[in-house]
């Protein structure tokens, strides 16, 4: 578990992006599938975090239409509660993975990182908990008349 | 890399990208922070009508709706530098190109905004009672 991770620093003006060889990436261990998927969650999350922020902020009076009827009547398509809970389950780990990716840069002292970083995981974890059950079991119909 | 004489006194260090991998952290960590009180106050719809639309008229407030425009904001800028990064980490070859698709992408960014900016300053001061 205890793998000492490597410092990150911003992109080198010395090697980073000169010639073919491309930007630093890990070689290999747990960092390299963290590197992956943040590549491929951030691809996913591109259509799901910034396609739910037009729909809900931007277009049709964003935020102002937003209640418990709205929300009520999106629910009731299957569709839109999967894609919340996929946003929900991928924006909580990309984000909590960056914020893992910060803390190795500004929280040097292993036991305070640990501490920061377990903050942060229990965090994502309860978030994931909560988030999960209430888009599964949200029920109307125990309020009738709201949509 | 040689101190240049007008890089004396300005905060640019002399690394390619190193203003937008600055916002890339900041708009990162505001996003995320923001998402840990939105879980919850999306979940307060669990607890019914009264509940949750008292919590989300929070939203209905013309500074929070100022708030929110730099949320929209952060989490485009994310978005369009994050593809930069993975247009230079699966295709080296660009990187190259650095500057003009740097600029790129930072033009892509500013141009949606300004749409954005003009769809949502009219919910702000619709809310703000400039306009009705």
């Amino acid at each position: 578990m205890a793998v000492q991770a490597p410092e990150r620093r911003p992109p080198s003006s010395q090697g980073g992006f000169q010639g073919l060889r491309g930007r630093e990436r890990p070689t290999g261990g747990f960092e390299l599938w963290s590197w992956l998927f943040m590549r491929i969650s951030g691809l996913v999350l591109l259509i799901l975090a910034v396609g739910h922020v037009l729909i809900m902020h931007v277009l049709d009076d964003g935020v102002q239409r937003v209640n418990f009827g709205f929300v009520a009547t999106r629910w009731q398509n299957p569709f839109w509660r999967t894609w919340d809970w996929a946003l929900l389950v991928l924006a909580l780990i990309h984000g909590i993975n960056g914020l893992r990716v910060i803390v190795q840069d500004y929280v040097k002292w292993p036991g305070l990182r640990f501490a920061v970083d377990m903050a942060f995981y229990i965090t994502g974890f309860a978030l994931f908990v909560l988030g999960t059950v209430v888009v599964f079991t949200f029920d109307p119909s125990q309020w009738p008349g709201t949509t | 890399m040689a101190k240049r004489k007008s890089d004396v006194g300005t905060l640019y260090k002399g690394s390619p990208g190193q203003w937008s991998w600055l916002l890339h952290r900041i708009t990162g960590v505001a996003v995320i922070l923001f998402l840990f009180a939105h879980v919850v106050d999306t979940a307060v719809v669990g607890w019914g009508p009264e509940a949750y639309n008292r919590v989300i008229s929070v939203y209905h407030n013309w500074f929070v709706q100022l708030l929110e425009l730099g949320l929209v904001a952060a989490v485009l800028y994310h978005a369009i530098n994050g593809l930069k990064i993975m247009l230079f980490d699966f295709w080296p070859a660009s990187a190259r190109h650095m500057k003009p698709i740097a600029l790129a992408s930072t033009g892509i960014f500013v141009l949606a905004m300004i749409p954005i900016t003009i769809i949502m300053a009219n919910g702000i001061l619709e809310s703000a009672g400039v306009i009705s």
